[in-house]
Parts: C-alpha cells; structure tokens; sequence
C-alpha cells in the first residue's frame, strides 16, 4: 500500500480552504447586481387562499419586485414532482398531488410559501414580506398519520389522504406460518419525524444572461445534474443545456439536499422576470418549515418462531406520513428502502409488509441519511431483541441462530444478498464491548444506584443504490449509474470530473487515492471536479452510499480505457508491440527488456502526436464511463450500546459505544471512520433528543434549535470502531459504502440498552429523561415467554 | 445608516450599516470576509464565532455598532495567508476534526477560547462541556475533542501563540 493509495489514511485535500476560512458554499458567492429574496410563508397548516395584497408591500424601501403563486401559474411554470412511481396492491398508480412552488389556491402546511418579495437587501425583502396581506380562510388540519385516512382531505386526487396502499410479499405464507409459529412477539412503534438540519442552511443563487439566454443557478445541492433535468423537463423552466446548475461547497445534506425545492425554482423564475441575480438564504426556521424531514412511521411488526428460536416469519403494517406533498423520492423511502430491508441479517422464510403512506398537513417527508432502512432496522433489531428477551435467550445467541451464513442469500423482499459475514462482526463487537464483563460493570452500577443496559443492533443496508435496470423495474424515473471523466493533461496530472457530489464525504481526496494508486503519479497531480452542469456532462450525485461503490467504480472504468490508450501511445514511442507493454508504478515498459518511458513521457506523446499518425491513433488522453453495477451493495455491522439509566431522573448516559462494520474495501480509514461516528451521531440523536413536533392544529411547536434538540458534544461518548471486510462482488473495487451504517443501526442499538436497564419494552423514542423517567414510574415487569 | 470602525484581522475597517446590521452581516456583505457563518440565528449553532477583543462571541447576535473601536479576529485572521497554519487549525486537518467545514470555523474559533479560559491540556469531559455552544452535525464530536485536545497541547509547545491576540 503506498502511501497515498487504497488503503491509506490520508489526510483530506479539501480541508485547507475550510480550515482557513476560503472555503466557498453558495451563500458566499456573491454577484454582480444581486438581489435578496425573502418568501411569504403560511402561518396556517391548511388554509385557502382567498386574496393576497402586495400593494403595500411592493412599495417598500429597496423593493425590486413582489411576485405571487398566480403570476406563476400564469407563467406556465410547471409543478415539483415525486420521481418514483408506485402502485397500490390494487395496481393503481401513487396519488401525486400537484405541487406548485408558490402555492395559488390553497396552503397545506406550515411554510408553504405563497409569495417571493425581491429587493435590495435581505432585509428590506424580509420587511416588505411582512406587509403582503395575505387573506386565509383557515381549513381543519391533520398531522397525525394514523388520523390522516380519517381527516380533512387535503388534496383532491388523494380520497382519504392516501397516496398508496402498497404491500410486499406473500401474506398467505405468512399467515400460515404465524399458525405454526411457538412464539410471537408483537410490538408497536412509532419511527420518530425528524429534522435533518445539516448546519448550512439551503441557499438558491439564479442568474439570468439575456444575451444568451442562459440561466444559472447556484445551488446548495447533492445532484446539480438532476436537479437541472427536473427543473428543466419537468418544471419547464428553461432548455437543460439552457440552464446551468452549480453546486459549490455544500455544508452537510444528509439527504435533504437531493431534492428540488420550490425556492430555487422561484428564485430562477424571478431572476429572468427582474433581470438580475436573485439570492435566497434560509434561516434556520426556514429551514424548519421547509427542508424535507425524515422518518415518521407508525408500525404494528410481529415476528414468528419456533420454540429453538429460529424465526418462521414477520409481519409488518406501516403508516408512513409524506406529509403535505409529495417529495422528490419520497415515494420510495417507506416502501423499496424500507420493506426490502425486513429481513435483516437474518434466514426469515416469509415476510410480507403493508405500507400505507398518507397526505398530511406537515412539511413534506422524504430521504434522510438511511432513509428507510432505519426505519426498517429498528423494527427489525427491537423485535429480535424483545423476542430474545421474552424467550429467556442471549438476544446475541437468538441472533446467531438466526444469521444467513451462506451467500448469495435471497430474501423474501426481492434483496439478494452477496456477500457478508455477520458472525465475525458480532464476534467482534462482542470482545471489543467487553459483553462478558458487562454483568460485572451492571451490578458495580446497581450500587451507585444506576442501571445499566446493553443494546445490540446487527443491522443491515442495501446501498451503492444501484443497476438502473432494477430501480426501473422498481419505478425509480431515473437510471442510478454514475459517470466519470478522466482527463490527463500533457504535463501528466490528471482531472477527473465526476458525476458525484461531496458535501463533507471527501471525494476529492479518496478518489485521488484510487487515481494515484492506480497511475502511480503522485496524489498532489490530480484534482476532482464535481459539481458543475458545464464541468460534468452528467451524473447521478450523492446519496444512499454510492459514491464510493458506484461513482469510484465508474472511474476504474474510466481509468482501464486511459490505461489501454496510454499503452498504445507507449508502444509507439518504445516501437514495441502494443501487448508487450506492461503498465506498472507510473512507468510503461517493453516486457522482457529495460526499454521504458515514464507517465509523463506518455502523456505528453498522448498530446504532441508526433510518433504515430492521426490515422493510426486519436491525439489526446481523456476517457469517459458511464458505470452502472450488478446489484446494490449489502454493508453490514454489529453495534453495542452500554447505557447508564439514572434511576431518579430517568437520564440515561451511553457509557460506550462499539461499532464493528463491514464496508468491504476501505479507500481511507480516517474519512470511513468519520462517517462512522457522524452517523452514530444522528442515530443517537434519533433515539434520545430529536424530534419534530407538531401540535394538532399543525403548527410546528420545534421551529428552532433553541426547541429541536440537535445532539451536542456533551450528549455523546467517544466511539469505539472496528472494521470486518467481506468485499462485494458487484464493483470492481469491492467497496459497499459506508456514509449511513451509523444512522442505522444507532437507534435499535440504543433502544434495546435503555429498555434493557429498566426493564420495559414500553419505551418510544426520543428516550429523554422524562420518558425514561415516566416509563420507570410505569414500571410494569418484563413479561417472560 | 450609521458609521462603524474596528479592526478585523490587524486592519483598521469602516463601513455605513443600519443599526440592524449585525456583525456577522458586516464581516460577511461589507468585508467580503465569508468564512464566518450562518448556522442558526439563535446562537445555538456557533458556525458564526468570532473573537472580540479576544473573546469567542456568536457574531449572529452581535450588532455591528457594538463592535465600534473593537478588535476583531476571524478565521481569515488566525494565519498569514502565507504562512505555516495555526497550531489549532493544522490540529483540526490531523485529526480529520471536519467534514463538510461548515461549522468548522466557529469550532476552531470557540476552541481557541476554550484554550484561553481553561489552558493547554485539556480532557475530553472538559472539551465536550465547553463546545456547548456549537454544533456539528457531521462529525459526531468524536474527532473535533480529539482535534481540540492536540490543537491546545501543540500550541503551548509552539510558543503559546495564542489565538486572540
């Protein structure tokens, strides 16, 4: 392993410019002219739109325009959609509701915005949005998904507030094998909503050129290239090669940032209508109000086994909230992300899941960092957990009964699994969390008057998302490859341009590792260009894990058609068959002899052509790949969470943290590690302090994070990780990815250490003290089998 | 519109801002200076920390105007552009303390702080209690404190270059 190669710690590339102060997120490009854009918000969660005067405010200091939902409509610009059809067990299509980007007629959340005010300065446009008057006339409002079938219908394609009512397996087998089953273990859950506030707030910057009639917009976005494809085809704001999407440094997505807005549809649209750059900046409560949230399911899960433990079967029936409109991907977050993950690590022979997903007067809900699978995980790892408990067995023993150990594994929801080895991960975990002294650590804790819990969670993902042809075939409107350039100059360093996007991953050095490994030239030659519509000719963007499974692969491919060029020039040069040439460190050698030239040698020859004609060879070094893989990657893992429950105040304090994860091949240590923790992090923050509440006329009472308990540094332990390594099969570089596990598997983790200590499995999340407290207080004793 | 001077960086500074202006809309609109941020407007985040007069303050709720004849020292200022890091900001590069780098400035300017009030060798009880006042959500804190920790102990051994000079 060199020193900057696959496998190598090395430290990020990108860090100078952020740790200096230079580095450039939208907010921070700043053009010539520009103008600030403040949105008219709704107050009301469900309200018509019975008039809206902008008289006063279009008189406001500094006010360049103020523009509402009606001019819009007027303007045929088009509506936001959901890219992910899917149909209900009856075979009708999903229930899409038309969601324009200012809302003409009718409000159906807090936030929804009505009108953009453009003016000067920031603050000029927030005081003239605050003097249009807009006339409500304020409608029942349904926030709780489990009320939403029975509510206020919100949109009129969508009776009952149901967008679909799908299912996945086959519930006859199921049924019957619940019959035959010993044991059953039944559990409500409620998968909490949550905010995914990456700390850089969303920016749009739109600039028209009336000379070209080009439109640009900067953007804090995870995919410029299907944003511009959305924004172009389907909002019809302009010709995609008329509109150009860049996205520069991005401060976190974690999801919620893969999705066309409304703002930066407005802020295009208003840039062309005022002929100058219009700039939007959200504020944290903006962001609130409108970033698409995660999570919120209400699940009924049971799970059938026999009287040794082995499971027969599971039944799952969730109500998933996608809020008031339909989300970019949300579609398939509660369904394809979700139930096909149902089968865990585990031999499960049936499994079959309903999901019912509704309209409600809440901002919409769509990908957040796991996006599904946390959901799926928790169901899972908390009815493994319970089940263990309520048999009497180690809950690690009931899980190694019931490991899939030989692969490819099919599960019952369509996953087939390639490769894993769940045994050594939990063996592992195991010896680094000490379980065996845990009993000894539990009863030092009961003299201090603490309890004490161990949580296990051997969770399971399907990332690398994925071959085009089986989201396809799924509904996914898009095709999930990614694309990579790779440009050698013909001093011999190296671009690569690529269709992925890091906002915190990276990229631009773990791709340069893969890119010096593989050339043999130093890491400092070669830059990664991501980003840009002009740059990039097209790519997927980042999200579900794919960059490393799915973009790097695409470069490999890139870097085999350069690696096969580069040896034809070679050959030239050395006036060597071009088989005989062997590429090996950065060096082209004639076999057999001490005839070689050197990358740079090549590279340049690539350029100036003047060994070999233009007949024979093209000029130039610079390859293109599209890489689409052979299935999604299964990353995989054994966390352990040891908690400390304050028998008084129901605080409870992870005391230690064990994280073992296979991610097949490792590019960088270091940045994997990091993943690791921040994932952790949020799936923390899930089960102990994050929660989006609305109350029950829909006004979002955590509209702040003085109200949303974001997770602080002294909330969390220091973490404890490990690396197992089963390589996937389906990339060239056996990478599975790694940018969700934490998020994952944290909160079962959690959850199954706290109820562990206090002895009930009556426990939702977030567990704050006062929920801990109130179910010590509850205090009804474990049921046994 | 009122005028204002300070020092931002070692440099004398005026500008006409409104008596709204806060200091972080001053650095970022009047300056140029955009590598202090906006996370929250509630100073809970600390993506916007900066030192006044040598002390960490959330430049989202500070006015511009209380700022007058203050010395002010951002991110851009910790290090000649040309010279070697500072010892906190080389830490944060080692110990991969940063993901995105959103909150990154505001951490190393509330660390240099934390250095200041608590001195060079630090715990990890200590770190974690007193970033209260920041927030990161990529990192999971794990290898900010480990960043904080080395950052305070190279900098006694470098002299003691202390942050807010």
């Amino acid at each position: 392993m060199s020193a900057t190669g696959i496998g190598a710690s090395v430290r990020r590339k990108e860090d100078l410019r952020f740790i200096t102060g230079k580095g450039q997120y939208t907010d921070d490009v700043i053009r010539p002219g520009e103008t600030r854009a403040a949105f008219v918000r709704s107050p009301h969660a469900h309200a018509a739109i019975k008039s809206i005067d902008i008289s006063t405010a279009r008189t406001m200091p500094g006010v360049v325009a103020v523009l509402t939902g009606k001019e819009l409509a007027t303007d045929k610009i088009g509506n936001l959609i959901c890219g992910w059809m899917i149909h209900s067990k009856d075979g009708t299509p999903m229930k899409m509701a038309p969601h324009p980007a200012l809302a003409a007629d009718k409000v159906c959340h807090v936030g929804d915005a009505v009108a953009v005010v453009v003016a000067e300065s920031q603050a000029q446009a927030r005081d003239a949005a605050e003097k249009v008057k807009v006339d409500y006339q304020v409608i029942p409002a349904v926030v709780d998904p489990a009320q939403a079938k029975s509510g206020p219908q919100i949109h009129d394609v969508a009776p009952k507030n149901t967008i679909y009512e799908w299912s996945l397996g086959d519930s006859k087998a199921v049924d019957a094998a619940f019959g035959a089953a010993k044991h059953i273990t039944k559990l409500d859950i409620v998968n909490n909503r949550l905010a995914p506030n990456a700390i850089e707030p969303r920016v749009a910057l739109a600039e028209y050129d009336s000379g070209t009639d080009q439109l640009t917009l900067w953007n804090t976005t995870q995919n410029p290239h299907v944003s511009r494809l959305v924004i172009a085809a389907f909002v019809g704001m302009a010709p995609e090669h008329k509109l150009r999407v860049i996205a520069p440094d991005v401060g976190g997505g974690f999801g919620s940032k893969i999705f066309i807005y409304p703002e930066e549809v407005v802020c295009l649209w208003a840039a062309r209508k005022v002929g100058r750059p219009v700039k939007w900046t959200a504020d944290r409560t903006e962001a609130f109000v409108s970033d698409a949230h995660g999570r919120d399911h209400v699940t009924r899960a049971e799970l059938a086994l026999d009287a040794n433990g082995k499971m027969l079967a599971m039944r799952v029936k969730t109500v998933a909230n996608l809020g008031a409109y339909m989300s970019t991907f949300s579609s398939s977050v509660p369904t394809y992300l979700y139930a096909t993950l149902l089968s865990g690590q585990y031999d499960i022979p049936q499994i079959y899941c309903e999901v019912d997903a509704v309209y409600t007067n809440t901002v919409p809900v769509d990908a957040y960092r796991g996006a599904g699978r946390p959901e799926a995980t928790f169901v899972v790892e908390r009815l493994v957990e319970v089940a263990a408990r309520q048999m009497g067995i180690d809950p690690a023993d009931l899980r190694k009964r019931n490991f899939i150990k030989s692969f490819p594994h099919q599960t019952p929801v369509i996953m087939a699994y390639d490769a894993g080895d769940y045994n050594a991960s939990l063996k592992r975990a195991f010896e680094l969390a000490d379980v065996k002294g845990f009993n000894k650590r539990k009863r030092e804790a009961a003299r201090e008057g603490k309890l004490r819990g161990l949580g296990y969670s051997t969770y399971i993902e399907a990332c690398g998302i994925a071959p085009s042809q089986a989201v396809g075939s799924l509904g996914c409107g898009v095709g999930l490859w990614e694309s990579a350039e790779v440009r050698v100059n013909p001093t011999g360093s190296v671009e690569v341009l690529t269709g992925s996007h890091a906002h915190g991953q990276g990229h631009e050095t773990t791709f340069a590792q893969l890119v010096s490994e593989r050339l043999g030239i130093p890491f400092e030659n070669i830059s990664i260009v991501h980003g840009d519509t002009d740059k990039v000719q097209f790519g997927m963007g980042t999200y579900g894990s794919r960059s490393g499974a799915v973009g790097m692969s695409a470069i490999v491919k890139a870097l085999d058609k350069i690696e096969a060029k580069a040896k034809k020039v070679a050959a030239h040069m050395l006036e060597a068959a071009e088989g005989d040439i062997v590429f090996k460190d950065g060096k082209f050698t004639v076999a057999g002899t001490d005839k070689s030239a050197a990358w740079g040698d090549v590279s340049l020859n690539a350029y100036i052509a003047h060994k070999f004609t233009g007949q024979e060879l093209e000029p130039g070094l610079k390859e293109t790949s599209f890489y689409d893989p052979t299935n999604f990657t299964f990353p995989a893992g054994c966390h352990i969470c040891e908690v400390e429950v304050d028998r008084e105040t129901g605080k409870t304090e992870i005391v230690n943290w064990t994280a073992i994860d296979d991610f097949g091949t490792v590019v960088n240590p270091m940045i994997v590690e990091g993943q690791v923790h921040g994932g952790i992090a949020q799936g923390i923050g899930q089960a102990l302090l994050e929660s989006v509440i609305y109350d029950k006329d829909g006004h979002l009472v955590t509209g702040s994070l003085m109200d949303y308990s974001m997770p602080h540094a002294h909330d969390l332990p220091s973490f404890q990780v490990g690396l197992t390594e089963t390589k996937s099969p389906s990339n060239p570089l056996g990478i599975k990815g790694c940018g969700e596990a934490g998020a994952i598997a944290a909160p079962a983790a959690v959850i199954n250490a706290i109820t562990d200590a206090i002895g009930t499995e009556e426990l939702a999340m977030p567990a704050t003290a006062q929920a801990v407290w109130s179910a010590l207080q509850r205090g009804e004793p474990r049921q046994a089998a | 519109m009122s005028a204002v001077s300070m020092t931002v960086n070692g440099k004398a500074v005026t500008g006409d801002v409104e008596a709204r202006t806060l200091l972080v809309q001053f650095l970022r609109e009047n300056l140029r200076l955009t590598g202090t941020h906006v996370g929250c407007d509630t100073s809970q985040c600390g993506a916007c920390v900066v030192h006044i007069d040598g002390i960490a303050a959330k430049a989202c709720t500070t006015l511009a105007l209380q700022c007058e004849g203050a010395k002010i020292t951002t991110i851009e200022g910790l290090a000649d552009p040309n010279g070697p890091l500072h010892p906190m900001q080389e830490a944060f590069r080692e110990n991969h303390g940063l993901q995105c780098g959103f909150c990154t400035p505001g951490m190393i300017m509330a660390a240099l702080d934390i250095v200041r009030r608590r001195g060079n060798d630090l715990d990890e009880h200590t770190i974690r209690e007193q970033l209260d006042g920041n927030i990161c959500r990529c990192t999971g804190y794990h290898n900010i404190v480990k960043a904080i920790a080395a950052g305070a102990k190279a900098m006694a051994k470098g002299g003691a270059r202390q942050a807010a000079e």
